[in-house]
């Protein structure tokens, strides 16, 4: 064989090695997926999400779990989007080019890089011990916001720098002000890529476990947080932002560190419900990226 | 220009100014972050130091904080860390790279749509998932091929843990070949090369910085890893390479301790910063020499 055609043979194995190696990762998620559900289907149902933990695993269920989790979420999002969008307009549209500037930029780039855990040390240090917050609701998702403000400002930094120059100097030119610009010009433009930043960012909390084990997240709740809308003066209750709470990762852990097999069914259930939210949050976030950038054409 | 007019332009200015001053706050609240951070381990690190010597913590080849006769030698759960990453890597870098190649040089444009939102979607999987399927369902097919394999074992949480690193691997090293400029690609294939060639003789060495960085970041993630090792890797802190049996790592002792009601102030609370310094530390030297790489990838093709 000469040299050439055993060039060309081995450029076509190539081919099909590389095309087979891609499928091993769409091939793993499959055997995942497809083992989650002949574990977990048979005790999903309306009383799995209506019942709360029990020692019975065959009345288990994920109430206060994903009662939790809700409320982490809405908590971190309120706490990370504003601030994560503000730091990311600053730096793409006012920071000059010099050493703090270049100091945050690297500082970014590492936090978005650190361990999830230590963002529950963080977590423990201060907001459960030393703001004395405790193992609550609130020092759930000021971590949480923490771990997930970088991937905001990343993709929010990257939706505002595809925005062409010419938009902002079409509106200078108008006599617009800067924030003017900025708010009525740029933000707007930008606002699929920042959504969809912010839906990845959330979708990342959702399923985060290790720093709400660190901060003392408990592991088996019969309870809720204090609801947000009481009947009594004055309707609006922040109790809850005090209570102790779970949310569905850890649920499941909970499950998955028990002896008693039963409760691997009860996990596999809640982790059918974990990838639901997880994928159609990836899902959407994907469809929007896809559905402007074929709209827009600078 | 009338009176009103003038006071309405000096109110717009500095209304300016506020909002700026507002985003640069909110910029320079990463940094208060990492201080935030850096304070709190330290000084938890600090009182520990007060009654351990940093010399056992770094030689003692034991580590029982929660026993009665207490050691405090970090090694053994660096080195549960340190092979269940090994593990990871062995299986996500040939992988990623590999892949990594065929979607850039190979694929078609249609194919490589379909198949990176696949990949991107291993990335978005919440690790504990990724925990109960190495548990239950790679570690009891392991033990098919391997009957000396333990139920709680470094192999098997290894490789979930590769299959999780490589969307990283393969995206970043994708886009890294991606820049290469088109040129250097049909010069070799003007002297006849083939696909093959050109990858690996002419892509892969223009994109050598970014390719390494993205094999860096995958090292500290898997590094940095919690909950798959937490949940499948099982709690015994052991100085051994050996794949088949139960280890701990840095990360699930944490959660091991964190687990268990530990009262402020005693030693056992202490330790979970004092290996988290350990673990910050070596995850940030792995973050910075990455970006370093990429920044100086960037300043070549870009």
């Amino acid at each position: 064989m000469s040299r050439k055609v055993f060039n060309k043979w081995f450029d076509k194995a190539f081919f099909i090695l590389g095309f087979l190696t891609t499928l091993v990762g769409l091939a793993v998620l499959l055997a995942l997926i497809l083992d989650v559900l002949a574990d977990g289907l048979g005790r999903l149902g309306w009383q799995f999400l209506t019942n709360y933990p029990s020692r019975k695993p065959e009345e288990a269920g994920i109430l206060s779990a994903w009662v939790g989790t809700v409320w982490l979420m809405a908590l971190t999002g309120l706490l990370a989007i504003p601030v994560g969008i503000m730091a990311a307009i600053y730096l793409e549209e006012y920071s000059k080019k010099n050493w703090l500037t270049n100091l945050i930029e690297i500082n970014i780039a590492n936090l978005a890089g650190v361990p999830s855990i230590i963002y529950g040390l963080l977590g423990l240090g201060l907001f459960v011990r030393a703001m004395g917050l405790d193992r609550s609701v609130i020092s759930g998702s000021a971590a949480l916001s923490i771990l997930v403000m970088p991937i905001v400002i990343m993709s929010t930094r990257e939706a505002l720098r595809a925005i062409p120059s010419s938009i902002r100097e079409a509106s200078f030119a108008l006599g617009a002000t800067k924030w003017q610009t900025i708010r009525h010009q740029v933000v707007p433009a930008a606002m699929p890529g920042i959504m969809t930043g912010i839906i990845l960012a959330m979708s990342r909390a959702v399923g985060e476990t290790a720093p709400l084990i660190t901060i003392g997240a408990l592991t088996y709740v019969a309870f809720l947080p204090t609801s947000p809308i009481s009947s009594e003066f004055p309707f609006i209750s922040f109790q809850g932002l005090f209570d102790p709470f779970t949310v569905l990762p850890i649920q499941i852990f909970n499950w998955v560190s028990r002896p008693q097999k039963g409760f691997f069914a009860d996990a596999a259930a809640a982790i059918i419900v974990l990838l639901a939210i997880t994928f159609v949050m990836n899902g959407l976030a994907v469809w929007i990226r896809h559905r402007y950038q074929k709209g827009i054409r600078w | 220009m009338t009176y009103t007019k003038l006071m309405h332009k000096q109110f717009q200015r500095i209304k300016e100014r506020l909002i700026e001053g507002a985003l640069f706050l909110s910029a320079l609240f990463s940094i208060f972050v990492t201080v935030g951070i850096i304070a709190v381990l330290f000084f938890e690190t600090f009182e520990f130091f007060k009654e351990v010597s940093i010399i056992d913590f770094l030689t003692d080849t034991q580590w029982t904080p929660l026993f009665a006769e207490k050691h405090f030698g970090v090694l053994p759960l660096f080195s549960g860390t340190f092979l269940t990453t090994a593990i990871a890597i062995i299986v996500a870098l040939p992988i990623g790279l590999i892949s990594a190649i065929y979607l850039s040089e190979y694929a078609s444009g249609r194919i490589r749509t379909m198949l990176k939102p696949v990949l991107e979607i291993l990335a978005a999987v919440p690790t504990v998932v990724y925990g109960y399927f190495a548990l239950l369902f790679v570690t009891p097919l392991l033990q098919g091929l391997i009957p000396a394999l333990a139920g709680f074992n470094a192999l098997s949480p290894g490789i979930v843990m590769g299959v999780m690193i490589i969307p990283i691997v393969s995206s970043l090293s994708e886009d890294a070949m991606h820049a290469v400029p088109m040129g250097l690609r049909e010069g070799a294939y003007a002297l006849g090369a083939t696909r093959l060639q050109v990858a690996t003789r002419v892509v892969v060495p223009a994109a050598f910085s970014g390719i390494a960085a993205s094999f860096i970041l995958g090292i500290s993630r898997a590094v940095g890893e919690t909950m798959i090792l937490a949940i499948a890797a099982g709690q015994q802190p052991r100085l051994t390479l050996n794949p088949l049996v139960p280890v701990e790592t840095v990360t699930a002792y944490i959660v091991q301790v964190s687990l268990g009601d530990t009262p402020t102030g005693t030693i056992e609370y202490k330790t979970i910063f004092a290996v988290g310094i350990s673990l910050f530390v070596v995850t940030f030297v792995l973050n910075m020499v990455s970006y370093w790489l990429r920044k100086r990838f960037r300043e070549v093709y870009e």
